[in-house]
């Protein structure tokens, strides 16, 4: 068998920057046409393509043990268990969120950018689950966001959709600055910004209170981009405002994103033991972590509108997926602790992506955006209204879904690093949740129409992404046991 | 054997089946359906060969054990299988879902497809809480009982269906999460003891003393906190006073065929839950707490029938009947003697048919008059002579009519409470008991006395005829049962003796 060359193990990235060139050319070629067909389709394939191969390296195990991690460009990239399974994870929702687009921009201009920009911000984000160093980290994280601005603002004559991009990018902008100004105080500590070297120079740095600084802004910086507290006041802003498919975006693929560099970044640039005389970031993300569950909940118990409710249960799971480095103390498992974040990461992609698209589909209907105006419609659409209820429950972790277990094992990681008070918060925030969400299940099912709702149509790109989004979310039950190994695996290369 | 399976799986697949069927064919066809678990829990039943508790090393029937997956070292198992504890429970439910489905015919004539498949999800839920034996897959069951019921109430309930039904869900939720922190403090707290989530390795090391220390609490205190959290959340779902104030709006606001599940089998697996976990792995907290348990059972039998004898609704009548029934579960488990514990469980599936038969019957008359009201009609007998004859012999089933399931299951706890040397002053709570029989049969006949006896009159505009022989039909089924029950309780009785006899005699 041929050995391929060591830099085809960043192939699913390429391919994803791939297809933006080729979006961009299609598009280049006959720009007035209406092409949204093509384009989508493109899409799909090219994020099939990348989403394959990583499937391909996850089994071949490609970086993973026993063999080292693949290190490209001067360390400055990494290909491992962890960087595979993110952009798995990564490519799996833009293929949800492409087909679905594909009809809710049915007639909409400037297809080709919208396309070629998600794949963009698709290719960032899979960057950002390969960084390896600071450097690596902003860029990817800017590739990232920059994209995301504009996605956010896509729908140009909406005034909710323009002020929400304005928004999330100046609050963007403000966290870059933050993130940015953390990376150069801790490289002013240490001289270097490749990970590794981080963390070696961290543990007999003459400037601890610098490189702590340093730390703590960088931990800013995170929060933004996975909307935790107390950077989280963009995200049901920027959520409701953006067309849905992309509020299904950036708060599934773009926060899991987000924690995958803030484990890696956490982990393996500023181990516990070597900035032990600086900060203490394990209480410091506990803190963040109850409030930010906490918050989070209670904000979304209030909320009249379905889609800002939705914002504000994600700024929760952005609390739980917390507790996977809250509860990394000295005497945890540790890869089981990070593990336990990220197998929710992968179920909350699928779940939580699903009801954004819900969201889409009932934009697409008009139905309007309060919970009363979801009264009775499950007597127009029953299949639709079935999967949404599948993903509300899962949300809420009744065991309907993954997000039961997922659930279940960041339980066990708090238990499991001894940080009973974060085992507390998410049983509690959990019972409070099923409240808010089965609001939404009860104007479906429970309620009468007023009558003057007529269902228009039934779009297929929509509806096929819910189903399978649904399919995953039940799927994610039974055949939790092998994602929880792979997260497990994954997490134990890099603790 | 993969009959649970084949029972959990037909059931599923039934569901669906039925989910996606015609309106107009549902009834039958869920009917129809249910017939294969009914007979297949009967098969189970006729060729029982366990013996002993399933929690205590006992011999199971129909065990299975498959590794599903692991997590954080704990094993968790899809472990089912049957003791003389689950099984007559099992047999009740197969039982009640299908004479349930029969008398949904009648009232339900919006979304059947959906209500039937509803029912048989509702169905598979209760039989994999009953046969589970691995937390994980028990407590999956135990959650998914949830989600049917709240549409079943919240859909086709009366008119304040979407309060009661929230308030159900948020109620037996948070009792959930309380008696999970429970469970799982006794599983941290057994540490590395412990390789699974098994339900018999867990009770076995629980009552083995193999607990050790949890973040600085030592095991005694953890056995306390735990059976406490368990205790409060198995109780909001018997319920017992006072956490029962969900019952009565779940139960008037439920569609008749709906109650009859809820009375019939949701309450028992409150005190199921109970038994195995709180009589049996907590048996010595439980033991040491047994006065406060009594009082809080003797309280539910007195408080619930007093409550009853104020309604003026007949099926609110039933729904406080009920706790007052559930109280005696209570006292009988608490008892720690052999008819005590077994005569609570005889209890269980006695009052699942007689208080099933009760709320069918109240439905079949509301099914004809429109009412349920006790002032609103009077002389029903005239109209309904075959309903109105089953309703009152179920009436005096719930009164301990000798020679009927009610009598020998009270009878039984009785006894088993009276000799009781583990509860204090067990004399003098046992005639408190007793006490509320009398408020029952005051208030039963009263009732009858109003509604089905005197001349007829009724004050709404329906004609009231002769109910239709699928209406009376499932009443005559579980009258027969009640009957047979009373004569030869030995048919259940036999069994949940050899399965309880275990946990009298100390240790494993």
């Amino acid at each position: 068998m041929v050995q391929l060359p060591v830099w085809t193990a960043i192939a699913p990235t390429v391919i994803l920057a791939l297809t933006v060139l080729l979006l961009l050319v299609v598009d280049s070629i006959n720009p007035d046409e209406d092409s949204g067909n093509l384009l989508a389709v493109m899409a799909v394939i090219g994020t099939v393509t990348s989403i394959a191969v990583t499937g391909w390296y996850l089994l071949a195990g490609t970086g993973q043990p026993p063999t080292d991690p693949v290190l490209l460009f001067a360390d400055a990239i990494v290909v491992d268990g962890m960087s595979l399974f993110f952009t798995a994870l990564v490519g799996s929702v833009v293929v949800l969120i492409v087909l679905a687009s594909y009809d809710y921009l049915a007639d909409h201009p400037y297809q080709a950018e919208y396309y070629s920009l998600v794949m963009l911000a698709a290719t960032g984000m899979s960057l950002m689950a390969s960084a390896n160093s600071l450097a690596t980290a902003f860029v990817s994280l800017e590739l990232a966001s920059l994209p995301s601005f504009a996605l956010v603002a896509s729908l140009k004559h909406n005034r909710g959709s323009v002020e929400a991009g304005l928004k999330y990018f100046l609050i963007g902008a403000l966290s870059s600055a933050v993130f940015a100004f953390g990376i150069s105080l801790v490289f002013a500590a240490g001289g270097s910004l490749g990970f590794a070297d981080v963390a070696a120079a961290a543990a007999d740095t003459s400037l601890p209170g610098v490189l702590g600084l340093g730390i703590l802004f960088v931990a800013g910086g995170f929060a933004y981009k996975t909307a935790s507290v107390p950077f989280h006041f963009w995200a049901p802003d920027a959520y409701e405002g953006a067309p849905s498919p992309i509020s299904a975006f950036l708060s599934s693929a773009s926060k899991a994103a987000g924690f995958v560099l803030l484990f890696r970044v956490f982990v393996e640039a500023f181990p516990q033991t070597a900035v032990a005389g600086t900060i203490d970031w394990v209480l410091a993300f506990q803190v963040l972590a109850v409030v930010t569950m906490t918050v989070g909940n209670f904000a979304a118990a209030t909320q009249e509108n379905v889609k800002r409710m939705l914002a504000y249960s994600s700024v929760g799971h952005a609390g739980y997926v917390l507790i996977a480095v809250a509860a990394l103390t000295t005497d945890a498992n540790r890869s089981f602790v990070l593990g336990s974040g990220m197998a929710h990461l992968l179920v909350y992609g699928f779940m939580n992506t699903g009801a954004f698209l819900f969201i889409a589909l009932t934009e697409y209907w008009d139905v309007g955006r309060t919970f009363e105006d979801f009264n009775g419609l499950a007597k127009q659409a029953p299949f639709a209204c079935a999967a949404m209820t599948v993903f509300l429950f899962s949300l809420a972790g009744l065991p309907f879904g993954g997000g039961f277990l997922s659930k279940f094992y960041l339980l066990m990681a708090s238990v499991n690093g001894g940080v009973l008070l974060l085992a507390v918060a998410l049983v509690v925030n959990s019972a409070l949740s099923l409240y808010y969400y089965s609001r939404v299940v009860r104007a479906m099912w429970l309620e009468e129409p007023d009558g003057t709702l007529e269902i228009q149509g039934y779009p297929t790109g929509l509806y096929a992404a819910i189903a399978v989004a649904a399919v995953m979310t039940v799927l994610l039950l039974p055949a939790f046991g092998p994602v929880a190994e792979m997260a497990n695996a994954a997490a134990s290369a890099i603790v | 054997m993969v009959l649970v399976e084949g029972l959990i799986g037909v059931t599923l697949v039934s569901a669906f089946a039925v989910i996606f069927a015609p309106d107009r064919y549902a009834g039958k066809l869920a009917t129809g359906l249910s017939l294969i678990p009914l007979a297949g829990s009967l098969f189970m039943y006729a060729n029982f060969a366990g013996s002993g508790n399933a929690l205590l090393g006992g011999d199971l029937a129909y065990e299975t054990t498959v590794t599903w997956f692991e997590v954080g070292g704990y094993g968790l198992n899809w472990h089912v299988g049957v003791d003389g504890i689950s099984l007559p429970l099992l047999v009740l439910t197969t039982i009640l879902t299908t004479l349930a489905l029969v008398s949904s015919w009648t009232p339900i004539d919006d979304r059947e497809s959906q209500f039937y498949g509803l029912m048989l999800l509702l169905e598979v839920a209760l039989i994999g809480v009953f046969t589970a034996l691995d937390f994980f897959l028990w407590f999956v069951f135990w959650e998914g009982v949830l989600i049917p019921m709240y549409f079943l109430i919240g859909v086709w309930g009366g008119p304040r269906r979407k309060y009661a039904a929230i308030k159900f869900l948020v109620y037996t939720n948070v009792a959930s999460l309380i008696m999970f922190i429970g469970l799982f403090a006794l599983v941290f707290g057994l540490g590395d003891s412990l390789t699974s989530l098994d339900i018999p390795a867990i009770a076995q090391g629980v009552r083995g003393g193999e607990l050790g220390a949890l973040a600085g609490v030592q095991p005694e205190t953890l056995k306390l906190g735990a059976f406490l959290a368990m205790f409060a959340g198995f109780a909001v779902k018997v319920p017992v006073v006072p956490f029962h104030t969900w019952l009565p709006d779940a139960h008037v606001e439920a569609p008749t065929p709906v109650s009859v599940v809820l009375a019939g089998v949701l309450l028992k697996m409150g005190t199921y839950a109970l038994l195995r976990f709180n009589f049996t792995m907590l048996a010595d907290v439980a033991r040491d707490l047994a006065l406060p348990i009594a009082a809080i059972g003797v309280l539910s039998v007195i408080y619930g029938a007093m409550l009853a004898l104020a309604q003026r609704d007949l099926k609110r009548v039933v729904a406080y009947s009920s706790i007052s029934s559930m109280g005696y579960v209570v006292l009988g488990l608490v008892a720690f003697t052999p008819h005590g514990m077994g005569g609570a469980t005889f209890q269980m599936i006695s009052h699942g048919l007689i208080s099933g038969l009760m709320f069918m019957a109240v439905g079949v008359i509301y099914n004809a008059s429109h009412t349920r009201m006790v002032g609103d009609m009077s002389g029903m007998a005239d109209r309904m002579p075959w309903t109105v004859g089953i309703f009152v012999a179920a009436a005096f089933g719930y009164m301990g009519l000798p020679l009927m399931s009610g009598f020998a299951a009270e009878v039984l706890v009785f006894i088993g409470s009276f000799q009781s040397t583990v509860i204090p002053f067990a004399t003098v709570l046992t005639a408190l008991a007793m006490f509320g029989i009398v408020v029952v049969a005051g208030y039963l006949l009263w009732a009858m006395q109003r509604t089905l006896f005197g001349s007829y009159s009724l004050e709404t505009d329906y004609e009231v005829g002769r109910a239709p022989v699928h209406d009376v039909a499932p009443l005559a089924v579980l009258l027969v049962l009640v009957i047979t029950l009373g004569v030869a309780p030995d048919l259940f009785y036999a069994m949940i003796q050899d399965a309880v006899d275990p946990l009298l005699g100390g240790g494993v």
